[in-house]
């Protein structure tokens, strides 16, 4: 197993989650967090020994500035329209491949004088909306299979996991690739298909906490109280499960925008000229010899928020103290 | 060890029957017309239609196509690409080596780089070296590759003209050349798998340099390197193993980007073209390749886990397996 223990001083750890540890085998843990979803999820760092608290009040600060990249990023892409920008099509011939700072393109302009802020903000509009749409439909639909497989276990268990993992042995891209081509490149087609390449993931963590939770007392209890199914699953589990499967979503929302990326980057995202960061950094690809920041400003933005996404990931992980050692 | 072996060859023929199957209905029971579709979707004769119809098969019941179709894939036959003219089987073998030599080295540089870094930053781990090392390979991994390979192209084939930006080289046509082609994308596709190499293994040996016979060894005097790279490393790299052998599906996936913006001429960049002009045999070919060969190299991996953890192979582990 991966995760480094100081083996036995931890409290609330449950002996559910030791026996489930147990027979799931080292490798679909590993599994889980080699794909390309689990990319960012084999990172999260054992939580930072009490003594240094200078380190922990420097991850603060650096934890603030990702939150505040965020927000802005998110800001502008909701204020696009209103912000005093030329429109992301607007063409302005004469400023072509203008520097960052000319007067009237904050940014710059890319190679048929388009300004790089307005297609940021509206890139990110596409990126946002692909991205939260998805990693939403994924957590709904990937986390209640998982959850209820989880709880019911039997033949279904084995049916829908086995599902899972048959999609799990496609290599994520290349299954999205070709859903795409032929299914459209409209927002809806792009981020349904992102959906359910990614419902396994979900699935995965979902049913491996509801594992771990559906033995505890307080669950058993409400069994014995007579509770309903629905009630045990929705109310006793589902506040356990959705914790650690949100906590994941969040590093999936880097993944996906990265995922949106490669697509537009391609050409087979949403259809140009619609704006998206992907298809800036491939547009600026011609003029890297001499216009670099063409290229180089959208891709600094997307390292970031996916940087962002990841470390504010990370840091909620480690606060509700969601290992991949207890899935 | 052979049983255990013939159990799990067992278990591979369902699930690439499953995978056969699900390559096969994702894209039979897209919206449209077969026949059209496997035209490339333009206007085509209606004799055009009738005859793919029959050579398709479309009359019959899907049950019926895809037994057709997989008994034909299971013998090497993949269809003839209705766009290009060529055998699907013929385009895809000639197209793989390029695609498994980049593949090959970037995962030997992505070791090669994610080993030292991830044994020495668990040696001091908490010092300068480690939190460097923690912070760059926490950056790597929010770096698309794609972004990463322009960076590099800006950097060595732009700026130093180092290494050509685009292009092949066979390996005929002189290592050389064939290397110096093949370096940049594969180190472009490395980036991801070194972040996570290196943070994996940096983690497995801090658990592992903390158990007794690290402990003894010290005792014994042994220096340090030998300690670390003769006892702690190998029982640190199972986990490394693994992963690196799951790996396979993000390097499949990444070859896609990087052979296009590379310009190789692989199996990624046949299945790029494939998309963009609608090819769906074409398309339907490459994916099932990858989707088996993704198969394949998981369940080569587990074997070699079993062969290399001892542990695995005693009678406890194998009522598990």
């Amino acid at each position: 197993m991966p995760a480094p223990e100081p083996a036995p001083n931890r409290p609330g750890r449950l002996v559910g989650a030791d026996s489930e540890q147990a027979t799931s085998s080292a490798t679909s843990a590993a599994e889980l967090q080699a794909g390309q979803f689990g990319n960012a999820a084999a990172t999260t760092e054992p939580s930072p020994e009490p003594a240094q608290r200078r380190r922990r009040r420097k991850a603060g600060v650096l934890f603030y500035s990702c939150l505040a990249w965020l927000v802005l990023v998110v800001v502008v892409a909701i204020t696009a329209p209103w912000l005093p920008i030329p429109g992301p099509d607007a063409i302005d011939i004469p400023n072509r491949q203008a520097p960052p700072f000319t007067a009237g393109h904050l940014l710059g302009t890319d190679g048929l004088g388009r300004d790089i802020a307005s297609r940021l903000a509206y890139g990110a509009r596409v990126s946002l909306i692909i991205s939260i749409a998805a990693v939403v439909t994924g957590i709904v639909v990937g986390g209640t299979l998982g959850m209820v497989v989880g709880y019911f276990r039997g033949r279904i268990e084995t049916v829908v996991m086995a599902a899972v993992d048959v999609i799990l042995a496609f290599p994520a891209l290349v299954l999205l690739l070709a859903l795409v081509a032929f299914v459209g490149q409209s927002l809806t087609a792009i981020t349904a298909v992102i959906a359910f390449v990614s419902i396994p993931f979900y699935a995965r963590v979902a049913r491996a906490t509801t594992l771990a939770v559906s033995q505890r007392e307080y669950v058993l209890a409400a069994g014995l109280l007579g509770a309903r199914t629905r009630r045990i699953l929705f109310r006793e589990i589902m506040p356990n499960v959705i914790l650690p499967v949100a906590a994941f979503g969040l590093i999936a929302l880097g993944v996906v925008i990265v995922l949106e990326g490669s697509l537009a980057f391609l050409g087979l995202s949403v259809q140009a000229p619609a704006a998206t960061w992907g298809s800036m950094i491939a547009e600026g690809r011609r003029y890297l010899d001499s216009d670099a920041h063409i290229a180089l400003i959208p891709s600094v933005v997307m390292f970031l928020t996916v940087l962002s996404l990841n470390f504010v990931g990370d840091v909620l992980r480690s606060r509700f103290d969601v290992r991949e050692a207890n899935l | 060890m052979g049983g255990l072996i013939a159990k799990k060859l067992l278990t591979l023929i369902p699930v690439l029957l499953a995978v056969s199957l699900l390559t096969y209905l994702l894209l039979s029971l897209l919206p449209g017309d077969p026949a059209l579709l496997v035209l490339g979707g333009g206007a085509a004769s209606a004799e055009a239609i009738a005859a793919v119809r029959a050579d398709l098969g479309l009359d019959q019941p899907l049950p019926v196509r895809y037994l057709a179709w997989l008994g034909d894939a299971v013998q090497g036959d993949l269809g003839m690409s209705y766009i290009t003219r060529q055998e699907v089987t013929g385009a895809i073998l000639e197209r793989l080596p390029v695609t498994l030599e980049l593949m090959g080295v970037s995962l030997v540089l992505a070791l090669v780089v994610a080993v030292p870094l991830g044994v020495f930053s668990a040696y001091r781990s908490g010092g300068r070296f480690d939190r460097t090392v923690t912070g760059a390979t926490f950056g790597l991994l929010a770096l698309p590759n794609f972004i990463f390979a322009l960076i590099l192209i800006a950097a060595f084939s732009v700026g130093l003209g180092l290494f050509p930006a685009t292009g092949w080289s066979r390996l005929s046509d002189g290592l050389g050349d064939n290397l110096r082609a093949v370096f940049l994308p594969a180190l472009a596709l490395s980036v991801s798998n070194i972040a996570v190499f290196t943070r994996l293994l940096r983690t497995d040996m801090i658990a592992t340099l903390q158990e007794d016979h690290v402990l003894l060894a010290r005792a014994k005097g042994l220096p340090t390197s030998r300690i670390l790279f003769r006892h702690a490393l190998r029982p640190s790299s199972f986990s490394l193993l693994t992963v690196a052998g799951l790996q396979v599906g993000t390097l499949l996936s990444g070859t896609v980007i990087i052979e296009t913006i590379f310009a190789l001429p692989g199996v990624g960049r046949l299945l790029f073209d494939a998309i963009n002009s609608r090819d769906l045999l074409m398309v339907q070919g490459v994916v099932l390749l990858l989707a088996v060969t993704f198969v394949v190299v998981n369940f080569v991996v587990d074997v070699l886990y079993t062969f290399l953890d001892p542990r695995i192979r005693s009678g406890a582990a194998r009522a598990r397996a």
